[in-house]
C-alpha cells in the first residue's frame, strides 16, 4: 500500500508486479478459452472442474501420505487435481451421450458427486494423527496476494501454453463448435479436438484454481466471452476481445485489490470483469441495449413515415377513383387520415411534422392535410414498393390476397433499391400496380 | 459399532432433507434447469451476509429470508441476462452466480473485523451439529425446519401437480390451456430457494445439489411417469441419506479412524446409486449392441 499508483502500474513493486501479471495472463488465456466454451454452450464446464477437482486433491494426499511424505507437494496434488477434473468432465460427456439426461442434469450430477467424494475424503484424511489439511482451504479460496514465484511460474506457463495452442487451433475449435459434422468431413478427429479442448479448461482452471480461487475461475470461463458478444458478430474479433476483457478484468482487479486491504482479489476481479460486461452489455457496438433501441427508434421511425405517406396516397387514390378520375394530389382530410390505422393523435402529429421538415407536405388550412409535389412523388414510390412487394408475395410465396398486406408490411421497409428493380423485372410492372386486396380504410 | 440417540437424530435430518429436495429436484430436471440448485446455494451469500450484518445473530429468520430473497432474485437475473444478452441459460447463470457470490465475499471482507462469518460453513455443512441445538420438546431446531419444509414441498407438488406436469413437459401447451408456465417456473423457484436455503445450512451447498439432482435423475433414467419419478426420487433419496449416515460411522473404524463427514458420505451412496440406475437404462436398451459388436463401439458410444 505504500507503493503508488504508478509503481504498481508499470509493474515495478516485485510482489504485486508478479499478482498483476499472473492474473492477466490468466484473464487473457480463461477468456480466450471461454469463448470457444461458450460458443459449445458448455460455459458452465468451469464450474464442474473446479468442483470436480476436489477428490483428486484428496487422492493425492493420500498418496503422498502413504509414499511418507508429510509435506504438500504443490505438483502432485495439481496433478490430481487435473486427472479428477478430467474425469469428471467425460463422465458428463458419458452420462449425455448414453442416457436421456440433458447437459444440465448431467452437469449437476458430476459437480455434486465429485464433491461430495472430495468432501468424504478429506474428513477421512483430516483424521489421520499428524496430518494436517489446513493449507487445502487454499485450493477453494485461493489467495493470489501471497502468491509466490512457483506460483507465479506455474500460472505464467500454464497461461502461456493456453494462449499459445488457443491461437494455434482457432480454425480447428471454431469448426468445432459451429458444425461437427464438418469438421468430421474435413478429416479432422472431433474427439481429439474436444479431448484437447476439455484438457486446456481442465489446466486452466487447475492452475487457476489454487492461485486466485474457484468463483473466479469459474467468472473467467465465462464474463469475458460473453462480454464479447455485445461488440461483434465476428468469431475472429470475438474471440481477441474475449481476450482482452479478460486481461484488462485480471489487471484492474488485482491492482485495485493490492491498492486497498480489504479487497479480496478473486471477488474484486470478478467485479471487474462484471463491471465490464455491464459496459458491453449497455454500449457494445453489435449487440449493446442501446445499439438495439436506437436501431429499433431508426426502424420505427422509418415505418411509421412510410405508411403515413402510404395512407395519404391511398386516400388519394380513392378519392380519385370515387370521381372516376386518375389519382390527383388533392387535400386530405384529417379524420380520414385518422381512420387509415390505429394513430393516437400525438403519434399522427409527430409524423405529419416530420413529413413537413422533409417538405413532403405543403401548408394548407386546417384539418386538412396536402401533398407537397416531392412529398406526392415518394408517396408514390412507397406505395409502389408495398404493392409490388405484395404482388410478389401473391405470386411467389402462395400468400393469400386477404393477408398479405400485414406479410408485405413486415419486409417492404427494408427493400433496397436493387431489391426493387430485381422485383419489376420479375413481376413486368412499370407503373402502379393496383392493390391486390381491398383498401381499408374505415369510412370508406 | 456403537448407535446413539444422536445418531439416529442425524439420520432423521438427512432423510428429511432428502425428501425436501427431491420433491422440486424433479422438476428442476424435466425443466433442464438442474444447475438453478448450484447457483442459488452460491448466489445466496450476499443475502446471508447481509442480513447477517443488519441482525447480528447467525440463525434468524430475517437471515433465512434474506437468503431467499438472494436466490430469488438469481433466478430472475438469470432469465433476463439470458433473454437480453443472447447467451445461453448455462452462461448467465454462471455469471449472476459468480458475481452475486463475489458480491457476497467483499460484504464478508469488509466486514471482518467485527464479524464472525466463514464461507466454509456453507459449503459444507454440519449434519453431525444439528442434534445439539434442541428446540421445542427435545426436537432438533433442524427437524423442525426441514418438517416443515418438507411439508410445504409436499402441498406444493399436490395442489399444483396437474400445472408443473403440464408446464415441465409441454410448455406450449401449458399456454394454450391457460397454465403460465412462466409463472410456474417462479414458484417453482420460490420452493427451490426455500429448500435449499433450509438444507445447505444442514448438508453444505454442493451436498444440497446432489441430493436435488441426483435422486431425481436416477430416478428419470428408471421410469417415465412424472408420478412414479416423484416417489422414486423420493425413496432414493431415502436410502442415500441413511445408507450414508451408516457408512460415515461404519467405514472409520475399519481404517483405525475416528470418523468422517456424513454428508459427504451421502453424496457417495447418491453417486452409486445412480451409476446403478445409468447401467440399467443402459442395459435395458442397449445391451444388444454391446454385447454384439464389442467393446469398442461401447467406447464410442461413452466418449461421443
Amino acid at each position: 500500500m505504500s507503493d503508488s499508483f504508478s509503481s504498481i502500474l508499470s509493474l515495478v513493486n516485485y510482489n504485486t508486479g508478479l499478482v498483476v501479471l499472473s492474473t492477466m495472463t490468466l484473464g487473457m488465456g480463461s477468456g480466450l478459452i471461454g469463448s470457444y466454451l461458450l460458443l459449445r454452450k458448455r460455459s458452465l464446464m468451469g464450474d464442474v472442474l473446479s468442483h470436480s477437482c476436489f477428490p483428486g486433491i484428496g487422492i493425492a494426499f493420500f498418496f503422498l501420505y502413504f509414499l511418507g511424505k508429510s509435506e504438500k507437494n504443490l505438483f502432485f496434488l495439481l496433478v490430481g487435481a487435473c486427472i479428477s477434473g478430467i474425469l469428471g468432465m467425460l463422465m458428463v460427456l458419458a452420462i449425455r451421450n448414453t442416457t436421456k439426461l440433458s447437459d444440465d442434469a448431467a452437469m449437476g450430477t458430476v459437480l455434486s458427486l465429485f464433491f461430495g467424494v472430495g468432501v468424504a475424503i478429506l474428513s477421512l484424511v483430516q483424521e489421520i494423527p499428524g496430518v494436517s489439511v489446513s493449507g487445502l482451504d487454499h485450493f477453494i479460496y485461493g489467495s493470489s496476494a501471497s502468491m509466490v514465484w512457483v506460483d507465479f511460474q506455474l500460472v505464467f506457463g500454464a497461461s502461456s501454453i493456453i494462449i499459445i495452442s488457443a491461437i494455434l487451433l482457432r480454425k480447428e475449435w471454431t469448426v468445432l463448435c459451429f458444425d461437427e459434422n464438418f469438421a468430421t468431413t474435413l478429416g479432422w478427429s472431433v474427439r481429439t479436438l474436444d479431448f484437447l479442448l476439455i484438457f486446456m479448461v481442465a489446466l486452466i482452471t487447475v492452475v487457476g484454481l489454487q492461485a486466485v480461487g474457484f468463483i473466479l475461475m469459474i467468472a473467467f470461463l465465462i464474463i469475458p466471452a460473453a462480454g464479447s458478444r455485445f461488440w461483434t458478430e465476428d468469431r475472429n474479433f470475438m474471440f481477441w476481445i474475449s481476450g482482452l476483457l479478460g486481461a484488462i478484468s485480471g489487471w484492474l482487479g488485482s491492482l485495485f485489490s493490492s491498492q486497498y486491504k480489504d479487497l479480496p482479489a478473486g471477488a474484486t476481479i470478478v467485479l471487474v470483469a462484471a463491471g465490464l460486461f455491464g459496459f458491453s452489455f449497455v454500449f457494445g457496438k453489435e449487440k449493446g441495449l442501446l445499439r438495439l433501441y436506437w436501431k429499433q427508434l431508426l426502424l420505427n421511425k422509418k415505418m411509421g413515415r412510410q405508411h403515413f405517406m402510404r395512407a395519404v396516397f391511398e386516400l388519394q387514390e380513392i378519392k380519385g377513383s370515387e370521381n372516376g378520375e386518375y389519382i390527383q394530389n388533392v387535400p386530405i382530410s384529417w379524420t380520414d387520415l385518422k381512420g387509415c390505422r390505429s394513430w393516437s393523435q400525438k403519434g399522427l402529429l409527430k409524423l405529419k411534422l416530420q413529413a413537413q421538415k422533409e417538405g413532403h407536405l405543403e401548408d394548407c388550412e386546417s384539418q386538412m392535410v396536402a401533398l407537397s409535389e416531392a412529398g406526392f412523388g415518394e408517396a408514390y414510390r412507397i406505395t409502389r414498393n408495398h404493392r409490388l412487394w405484395e404482388l410478389f408475395l401473391i405470386e411467389h410465396a402462395d400468400i393469400a390476397a386477404t393477408h398479405v398486406d400485414r406479410d408485405a408490411d413486415e419486409v417492404e421497409h427494408i427493400l433496397s433499391s436493387s431489391m426493387v428493380r430485381s422485383l419489376e423485372a420479375q413481376l413486368n410492372f412499370r407503373d402502379l400496380p393496383n392493390s391486390p386486396h381491398r383498401l381499408n380504410i374505415k369510412n370508406y | 459399532m456403537t448407535w446413539y440417540a444422536l445418531d439416529t437424530w442425524i439420520v432423521v435430518v438427512g432423510v428429511l432433507s432428502a425428501v425436501a429436495c427431491a420433491l422440486p429436484g424433479c422438476f428442476l430436471v424435466l425443466r433442464k434447469i438442474s444447475m438453478m440448485g448450484d447457483a442459488i446455494t452460491h448466489a445466496v451469500l450476499p443475502g446471508i451476509a447481509i442480513a447477517f450484518l443488519v441482525t447480528g445473530s447467525r440463525f434468524s429468520g430475517i437471515m433465512f429470508i434474506g437468503a431467499v430473497l438472494s436466490g430469488l432474485i438469481t433466478a430472475f437475473l438469470t432469465g433476463w441476462v439470458s433473454k437480453k444478452g443472447s447467451v445461453d441459460q448455462g452462461a448467465s447463470m454462471g455469471i449472476v452466480f459468480t458475481v452475486l457470490f463475489a458480491v457476497g465475499l467483499l460484504i464478508i471482507e469488509q466486514a471482518a473485523d467485527f464479524v464472525d462469518l466463514d464461507p466454509s460453513c456453507v459449503l459444507y455443512g454440519a449434519i453431525e451439529f444439528t442434534p445439539l441445538e434442541l428446540f421445542w420438546w427435545g426436537i432438533p431446531r433442524a427437524v423442525w425446519v426441514l418438517g416443515s419444509v418438507v411439508l410445504l414441498n409436499l402441498l406444493f407438488v399436490t395442489i399444483f401437480y396437474k400445472e408443473l406436469l403440464i408446464s415441465s413437459f409441454d410448455q406450449n401447451l401449458a399456454n394454450s390451456l391457460g397454465i403460465s408456465s412462466e409463472k410456474m417456473l417462479y414458484y417453482l423457484m420460490i420452493v427451490v430457494a426455500i429448500t435449499t436455503v433450509a438444507t445447505f445450512e444442514v448438508v453444505g451447498s454442493v451436498i444440497v445439489v446432489a441430493m436435488l439432482i441426483v435422486p431425481a435423475g436416477s430416478a428419470y433414467l428408471l421410469t417415465i411417469k412424472l408420478s412414479n419419478m416423484l416417489f422414486l426420487s423420493i425413496f432414493l433419496g431415502i436410502i442415500g441419506a441413511i445408507l450414508g449416515h451408516l457408512l460415515a460411522v461404519l467405514i472409520p473404524p475399519l481404517m483405525g479412524l475416528n470418523g468422517m463427514s456424513t454428508s459427504g458420505m451421502i453424496a457417495v451412496v447418491l453417486g452409486l446409486i445412480f451409476c446403478i440406475a445409468w447401467l440399467g437404462s443402459i442395459c435395458s436398451k442397449g445391451l444388444k449392441p454391446i454385447r454384439k459388436k464389442t467393446f469398442k463401439i461401447a467406447s464410442k458410444k461413452f466418449l461421443g
